[in-house]
């Protein structure tokens, strides 16, 4: 449906100098599918939002909706953003302020070349409103609602046109915390209800993890990983998408050799002899850093009966936060952290057990700072 | 839904050639425009400046003439004194007072003061030049009611005061211009951000510590740059030099070039040669001005947030506060507009007294009422103050587009050259416009296009002002928004921005119409006898003499542009509320 080859941009800052922001960035996204754009700021992920929009005119790459091309460096094409026909939300949602809610969401219509009837326009824009249950509210001034209720507005805007392709551009930061857990769900629920391909931009990996059918984490206008959330959380493909994306140790490591159990090698790390799975095969000497998760580092006053993948420490800190406790342990001179339910009550500076679940233990190539 | 979309967009992109056409045609109208209004006046001059006068006889010749003549006699040295000396005293006085007012207004628990700072501003209001009359009503040492009030009362002929001197001149000038001060001081006492004032004193600063250590660092760039705004405004003042300096010889740069074309025959070239000069020492007060302020955002004593100031508790001393502030008021607005009141009221100009009062009549209101050049003028000012604020408002609109929401290259060059007419007084500009449309025959001179044309460059910069403020507020996802939902650069711009700028556009027209009404000193050099308007009409019965219909005429002038400010006001209150 969404087809992005080879996209980069630049952008020349106050000093005249070009930056780039998004570079040989390529993906497809098909048809009703909502794929995520995720990084931290500065990642090039609003750049590729905005190339696909039309806002930014790219330098290199191509662009197609639906089998038509909207941009290409190599044909000249480069349709307009008025032109395109895409929906989009924007991060401060853009609802104009001298505008009805009915207004703003009539507007794509009134202005479209096939020139609706006015019969017409008031019957489509109602409908959607309904979708976003902003019916009762069309006589309002925008400026009157609320910000979910304007974030609402602004994705029905989008809609109205009956866009083939919906961008978003982190359109949930602007939310306090519970809103936006709300609205999270609501826009899951109506995206997979209409089956609208959406292209989803935000800087949230929570919200990415829950929200989309495929991620690509981006980093330094790169896209580092593109696969679905399981796979990305699961299975990093490097140092910089297993940090970003939820809490993690690393902790360096030396391959010794190939365990028994095909994907799975022996490495020396820094807190001893350590089982670990990786995607390729490992040379023996290679220097890796492996990666495991908090809750996957299971905690035990005595030594469990498995002894693979068994390290001993003391506790350094603990904190309480209600429905598990965080622990940093202290084992040799590194502290893993470890996610544990609230009955463990080992006190601090005790011994503890650490069991790492092998199967979770990636190691991962190091990402050169 | 989505096999719709997907045609519709097959459709689009078969259509590649972008519909550009309007979008550029007016951003390169308005730009074209600003271009020339900027440049070809200022452009002229200086080529002005360097050439003998053409006639029938020769052609103009290559010269460097006009300034030796204007520099190599002792007379030009004492012009250029005497306009320091003027500049200087009208914009520090004007200063002092209105830093006063602003300090009271700001930081002291004077009573009333919201009240005062509602009728500082009456002030602005008054043309420059019935504000002059008025004074010279009050001042003049023959007819000055201040001086014949107090010859009564001691029983001498001793003058008291006299408007018609170097004094008087500062005196009158600076009075009028103090609310420019009051107010530029009052946001630079409100931007100014008490916490600093008070970690200083928490660090165990004494008072005079902090004001030598914080309080002056921190005020610094504001005073000076008032002072610079001061100055330049002063330079470029032609009312308060011409009917209160010439009479008595003296001259400053813009009375200077008033006589100088007035003279038969005209010296333009050497009023080239003044304008010139005036305009080096503007450019170099706007100049240094606009450099502070850029750098002033270092100093980020404006942090966005509210804060209210400690007020200082003046006790009793606030009885003396509310003295001054009734004293200001009484001489900044009330003498001035009852002397005029008076005046208007008599069949020649006398003094109050009982027996005068008995004298009172509406002849002047007839006399003037049927002044046969009335009826043209009011049309003419009113015709020219609204096409030259709705011309500006529109044209810089799309300036400040260009200038604040594309990339384009060599925008800020385009800011510049349209705020360029900044730097240009009016009489230098009414002199150059005058020059140009003398050469280029395409038959604007002495019609009120010329005047329009003059209108629009010199409050263009202005119009520019009110736009960017306004323009910098809209997010640019407002726009973009438009652009995604399908609307042309024409509709989005019709549709979101305009409306989105109308707090700006509304309050820029007002103020532009409102100049435009008061505006003399470009029109007095290019007016002919069809194209009178307001201000020149007095200026021509002054010289008439005609003081009692003046007054009548200054009277009516003052209460229909307070009615109008008055309406700007609430239709200003109405448009701001739905503001972004």
């Amino acid at each position: 449906m969404l087809s992005v080859r080879g996209l980069s941009t630049e952008y020349t800052d106050e000093h005249g100098s070009a930056v780039r922001a998004a570079q040989d960035v390529s993906f497809e996204v098909p048809a009703g599918k909502l794929f995520t754009l995720l990084g931290p700021s500065g990642c090039g992920k609003t750049t590729t939002l905005r190339s696909i929009a039309g806002l930014e005119k790219p330098r290199e790459g191509e662009i197609s909706v639906g089998g038509a091309l909207i941009y290409s460096s190599k044909n000249g094409v480069f349709i307009p953003p008025s032109r395109r026909g895409l929906g989009m939300v924007f991060q401060s949602y853009a609802i104009w302020p001298h505008m009805t809610v009915f207004e703003n969401a009539a507007f794509p219509l009134q202005v479209s070349r096939s020139k609706p009837t006015r019969k017409e326009i008031e019957a489509r824009v109602l409908r959607v409103l309904k979708a976003v249950a902003l019916e009762e509210m069309a006589g309002r001034e925008a400026t009157k609602l609320s910000g979910g209720q304007q974030q609402r507005l602004a994705l029905a805007r989008a809609l109205v046109m009956e866009p083939p392709l919906l961008l978003l551009d982190e359109p949930l930061s602007n939310l306090d915390a519970k809103l936006r857990e709300r609205m999270r769900f609501e826009l899951k629920r109506l995206q997979r209800e209409l089956g609208i391909t959406t292209v989803y931009v935000t800087h949230d990996q929570s919200e990415a993890l829950a929200l989309s059918h495929s991620i690509a984490v981006m980093n330094r206008g790169r896209i580092q990983q593109t696969g679905a959330p399981r796979e990305i959380y699961e299975r990093p493909a490097n140092q910089f998408v297993a940090d970003f994306i939820g809490t993690t140790n690393f902790l360096r490591a030396t391959v010794d050799a190939a365990d028994g159990v095909p994907g799975f090698h022996r490495v020396a790390s820094e807190v001893g002899e350590l089982v670990v799975r990786a995607g390729d095969a490992l040379e023996p000497g290679a220097k890796v850093v492996i990666s495991v998760r908090p809750e996957d580092i299971r905690l035990s006053e005595s030594r469990p009966q498995d002894g693979r993948n068994v390290l001993e420490g003391t506790v350094d800190t603990k904190v309480f936060l209600g429905e598990s406790v965080d622990f940093r342990v202290k084992v040799k001179d590194r502290v893993l952290q470890s996610r544990a339910h609230p009955s463990l009550g080992t006190r601090v500076g005790h011994p503890i057990y650490l069991s790492l679940d092998a199967e979770k233990c990636v190691a991962l190539k190091e990402t050169p700072e | 839904m989505e096999a719709a979309g997907e045609s519709r967009l097959a459709r689009v992109g078969a259509l590649r050639a972008p519909r550009l056409e309007l979008k550029w045609l007016i951003i390169g109208a308005c730009v074209a425009l600003t271009l020339y209004l900027g440049i070809v006046p200022l452009a002229f001059l200086l080529w002005q400046s360097f050439f003998t006068p053409q006639s029938a006889a020769k052609a103009a010749q290559f010269t460097l003439g006009n300034y030796r003549d204007a520099y190599a006699s002792e007379e030009t040295w004492l012009l250029f004194w005497s306009s320091i000396k003027f500049a200087a005293g009208a914009s520090l006085l004007a200063f002092a007072l209105g830093t006063l007012l602003a300090w009271m207004n700001e930081r002291t628990n004077t009573p009333f003061k919201s009240l005062f700072f509602a009728l500082s501003i009456i002030p602005l209001i008054i043309p420059g030049i019935l504000f002059t009359v008025a004074w010279i009503l009050l001042g003049s040492p023959k007819i000055g009611l201040i001086n014949l009030a107090l010859q009564r009362l001691f029983d001498t002929d001793a003058v008291f005061v006299d408007v018609y001197s170097l004094t008087g001149m500062i005196w009158v000038d600076a009075l009028h211009y103090s609310p420019m001060a009051f107010l530029l001081m009052s946001a630079a006492f409100r931007s100014m951000d008490p916490a600093l004032e008070e970690s200083a004193v928490m660090s165990g600063a004494s008072v005079l510590q902090v004001v030598r250590k914080v309080t002056l660092p921190l005020a610094w760039p504001a005073v000076f740059a008032t002072l610079l705004i001061l100055f330049v405004r002063a330079i470029e003042s032609f009312e308060v030099p011409a009917l209160l300096g010439l009479p008595v010889g003296i001259q400053v740069f813009t009375s200077a070039i008033y006589q100088a074309v007035h003279r038969y025959p005209s010296q333009i070239g050497l009023a080239s040669a003044y304008a010139v000069t005036l305009l080096v020492l503007t450019t170099a007060g706007v100049y240094f001005q606009s450099r502070l302020s850029t750098r002033g955002n270092r100093y980020a004593t404006m942090t966005g947030k509210g804060f209210r100031p400690r007020l200082i508790d003046l006790g009793n001393w606030r009885y003396l506060t509310v003295a001054i502030f009734l004293l200001y008021f009484f001489l900044i607005v009330v003498l001035p507009f009852a002397v005029l009141l008076w005046s208007s009221f008599q069949k020649f100009y006398s003094v109050p007294s009982v027996e005068a009062l008995s004298r009172l009549t509406l002849e002047p209101y007839r006399t003037i009422l049927g002044h046969p050049n009335l009826m043209r003028s009011v049309w003419n000012s009113l015709l020219l103050a609204v096409s030259t604020a709705t011309l500006v408002m529109l044209v810089t609109a799309v300036i400040c587009w260009i200038v604040v929401k594309t990339k384009l290259p060599g925008r800020w060059l385009l800011d510049n050259f349209a705020s360029l007419p900044m730097v240009f007084p009016g009489i230098v500009l009414g002199l150059s416009i005058m020059i140009l449309y003398l050469y280029l025959p395409i038959g604007v001179y002495g019609t009120l296009w010329i005047m329009l044309i003059a209108y629009v460059t010199r409050f263009m910069p202005y119009g520019l002002r009110y736009n960017t403020t306004s323009m910098l507020q809209i997010h640019k996802e407002l726009e973009e928004s438009a652009q995604m939902s399908g609307a042309s650069w024409g509709t989005a711009f019709r549709r979101i921005i305009l409306p989105l700028l109308k707090p700006g556009l509304v309050a820029g027209w007002i103020y532009i119409v409102i100049v435009s009404i008061r505006e003399l000193s470009s029109s007095i050099l290019l007016y002919s006898p069809d194209t009178e308007v307001l201000s020149i009409l007095i200026w021509e019965l002054w010289e008439n003499g005609q003081y009692v219909e003046l007054s009548a005429l200054g009277v009516m002038f003052i209460l229909g542009l307070f009615v109008l400010v008055l309406l700007a006001q609430i239709v200003g209150r109405r448009f701001g509320i739905r503001e972004a």
